[in-house]
């Protein structure tokens, strides 16, 4: 989607968002995209959908500039008076997935947003000095194994009746909370994700998700490298979704150049996709056996997870990061076999799944561990912006394949899995139903792969002409989207992600409040999260 | 796009099939001659140990499922004794680092190694536990885990297929059988520490961190009441 972008006065900046949101329905918060934009300052850029519609728009609001506090360092109460500070009015009271993506801004370039109860950093250590993707940041990779003194407040920055910016501490903690803190190396968190959570005996009152144990900077990175190089970070990002990851960010750079696909490479595109998502899907069974304590059903979905490898592997010659798509087509043409293979997997597979739900998914165990979890409603998910499987059990239809179609998606007949019971047994459930249909996807397009070209020629060095563009796909757990601002050169200035996790991870506080603190697991095994996609 | 044929630069192949020089060591080990009775009873500790390796689940990213899809059906790594992973650093004898080490996480891995119970290994597992892999440019990444912890084994890849990582475990096999416990001193003098009078260890240390040595402390003066009197040492 090229993106055009309505600007709103900055004094009636919030009012107006909230006009978005009351009466043109924009009620799903996409992502905001922090920019450095050079000499016209700092500013943000909010993605909205309207989920009746499913049309998009974008906002682009630069930040004011001012001295917080009355200038002294001394006389204030938060850590940043007397700092020059760029802020925007925070967007958080109108969409609640607001909050983590706002803290990711104000962690990399220091705009502060008036109203959020905590602005602190979100992936970088509370001691790191400076905001990296400002452009005039100073590259410095030291590091340090002393232990990170956190604050236990947040800043709430507010425009005094003077006009002054002010700042106040919130406190995270009272005096009486009891604070489990788990994480970074917890075997059930699918990664480094740390959960600081507050307990009321054995009920969860709040959890405070840190992150940044695995942050790359890898849209850092990008700024640096021409269009080729970027390509191969995007499978190291949620590895299970390597060939979704890659989708989009070629599909943004062919949408920026206007490349017209063959019809064979959309085809091979799409089955290679679900593919992936077979792969994910698996893998997501397996381990939420596993975090349940179900071992046999965990070894039956790796059993079955190698056999879509072999198929993958035999074109891509990758077990888990692909490096298939290119800007352009893909990498090399199928395999020989790779229709043969398919045709038997698709074979194999189907009554394999029923297996998993007679191991494990039906069982009377299952259902009482996950049914009744970490509950979350229809209107909370979109506005949490809880996308993929996890938003589909409550009944939202949000998936990108069906609403933005891509390559051939529209051409083929299947279904959207939903569910309306809310809860982690509804989530367990659209994933085993959405393997069916990403077989049946394979199996219609199996037959009928047409003859041509693998690679539409590219110049060796692409430049993109100017402009902003936005492609998502699906992933395996959400919406992934990638964001070009392109200036006409051979690197991008600016490439921003919309990982599938972060949206998830903020969903995780209001999902477990007032549950056990044993539902936890659960629900985060639930969800599907990776942390390496969040974290980027 | 046409690409010219690129220099590869990769690992000679016959270092993957080189597992002699690692018994080579425990052939010097054993070179000034092994007492009967101790010589047995290191062997079987190592043999036990080397057969049982218990590891400390440690994946960040995407080597961690490659490390998961070693222990499954398919690949297996019970078949060498390395089933049991553990979750505590307090029960196991190995770190797997299976993936990237940011500034962030480099504390809680020092942590964790520190916490570890003697003897124990450390394996870096892909291009990011050995130098950074393809995030060598980011400000975020430590470019090698071995600025932080001693590393025993490296296995290359990006990420390592099992194969690979099967192939480290066995080499990290071979080391653990590779040192003794009972009889005399694990390391034979050379000629040069001969002369010295020194380790070649305390020569390595001097040669990156200059001579730590310090004047002796000599106590040549006792507080009374620990003086031995005269009358009490007769008696």
């Amino acid at each position: 989607m090229k993106l055009e972008f309505l600007s709103f006065d900055f004094d009636k900046f919030a009012s107006e968002m909230a006009n978005l949101k009351e009466q043109k329905h924009f009620d799903y918060l996409v992502t905001i995209v922090g920019e450095d934009f050079g000499e016209e300052g700092l500013g943000c850029i909010y993605i909205l959908e309207n989920t009746e519609s499913h049309e998009r728009c974008a906002v682009k609001m630069m930040a004011r500039c001012s001295v917080c506090g009355d200038g002294i360092a001394a006389n204030g109460t938060g850590d940043t008076d007397g700092q020059k500070l760029a802020y925007i009015p925070s967007v958080i009271n109108i969409w609640k997935d607001a909050d983590l993506l706002e803290r990711e801004v104000f962690d990399f370039y220091g705009i502060v947003f008036l109203g959020h109860p905590e602005m602190r950093r979100l992936f970088l250590r509370s001691d790191f000095k400076g905001y990296p993707f400002r452009k005039d940041w100073k590259y410095n990779d030291k590091y340090t194994l002393a232990d990170d003194e956190e604050p236990n407040y947040g800043l709430e920055y507010f425009i005094d009746k003077d006009g002054n910016l002010q700042s106040k501490q919130n406190r995270l903690f009272t005096d009486d909370d009891y604070v489990v803190n788990i994480g970074p190396q917890h075997p059930s968190t699918h990664g480094v994700l740390r959960l600081q959570t507050v307990l009321d005996g054995e009920t969860v009152k709040r959890v405070y998700p840190h992150l940044g144990y695995i942050h790359r900077g890898i849209e850092k990175m990008w700024e640096s490298m021409t269009y080729l190089q970027t390509l191969a970070l995007t499978d190291r990002l949620n590895y299970l979704c390597a060939m979704m990851q890659r989708h989009a960010l070629v599909g943004v750079i062919e949408e920026g150049l206007g490349v017209e696909l063959t019809d064979r490479i959309k085809y091979v595109r799409t089955i290679m996709d679900e593919l992936q998502r077979l792969d994910s899907h698996l893998l997501f069974t397996s381990c939420c056996a596993q975090d349940l304590g179900a071992l046999t059903a965990f070894l039956y979905g790796m059993r079955d997870r190698e056999h879509v490898l072999n198929v993958m592997e035999e074109t891509t010659g990758g077990r888990l990061i692909q490096n298939y798509y290119r800007i352009g087509g893909l990498q090399d043409d199928i395999d020989p076999n790779f229709v043969k293979n398919c045709k038997d997997l698709v074979k194999y597979l189907r009554p394999m799944i029923q297996e998993y739900m007679d191991v494990f998914g039906d069982n009377i165990i299952t259902h009482n561990r996950l049914e009744n979890v970490g509950p979350m409603s229809l209107e909370d998910c979109i506005s949490y912006g809880v996308t993929g499987p996890a938003g589909r059990a409550s009944g939202w239809k949000n998936d990108v394949r069906k609403n933005h179609p891509y390559d051939m998606y529209d051409k083929v007949e299947w279904e959207q899995c939903t569910e309306t019971t809310c809860d982690s047994m509804g989530r367990y459930l659209v994933h085993i139903n959405e393997m069916y249909q990403s077989l049946n996807i394979i199996e219609q397009l199996i037959d009928n792969i047409p003859e041509g070209d693998f690679y539409v020629k590219q110049k060796p060095i692409i430049k993109v002409p100017e402009g902003q563009w936005f492609f998502s796909v699906e992933g395996a757990a959400g919406e992934f989207g990638v964001y070009l601002d392109s200036r006409g050169d051979k690197s991008p200035y600016r490439m921003k992600m919309r990982p599938m996790g972060l949206t998830l991870v903020g969903a995780l506080d209001p999902m477990l409040r007032g549950q056990k603190i044993a539902d936890l697991v659960t629900t985060g095994a639930a969800v599907d999260i990776v942390i390496p996609d969040i974290d980027r | 796009m046409e690409v010219r044929k690129p220099k590869i630069k990769a690992l000679p192949y016959d270092e993957w099939k080189d597992n002699e020089s690692l018994e080579q060591i425990v052939d010097e080990l054993h070179e000034g001659g092994v007492n009967v009775v101790t010589g047995n009873l290191d062997a079987l500790i190592n043999w036990g140990r080397a057969n049982s390796l218990w590891s400390l689940t440690f994946a960040t990213s995407c080597c961690g499922i490659e490390f998961m899809a070693c222990g499954c059906a398919r690949y297996d790594f019970a078949r060498f004794g390395f089933e049991v992973t553990r979750n505590s650093p307090r029960q196991a004898d190995l770190i797997m680092c299976a993936g990237t080490i940011t500034h962030k996480m480099a504390p809680a891995l020092k942590r964790l190694y520190d916490e570890m119970a003697e003897p124990k290994y450390v394996i870096a597992v892909g291009g990011c536990a050995i130098s950074g892999g393809p995030f060598k440019s980011s400000y975020h990444v430590v470019k090698g885990i071995e600025e932080i912890v001693p590393v025993d084994v490296f296995i290359p890849g990006c990420p390592p297929r099992p194969e690979a990582i099967l192939y480290g475990m066995m080499q990290l096999q071979r080391k653990v059988k590779a040192e003794k416990f009972f009889g005399g001193a694990n390391h034979k003098q050379s000629a040069a520490e001969k002369e010295l009078g020194v380790s070649n260890e305390e020569l390595t240390f001097r040669e990156k961190h200059g001579d730590h040595r310090r004047e002796p402390i000599v106590v040549t003066d006792v507080p009374d009441d620990f003086k031995i009197k005269e009358e009490e040492a007769k008696a």
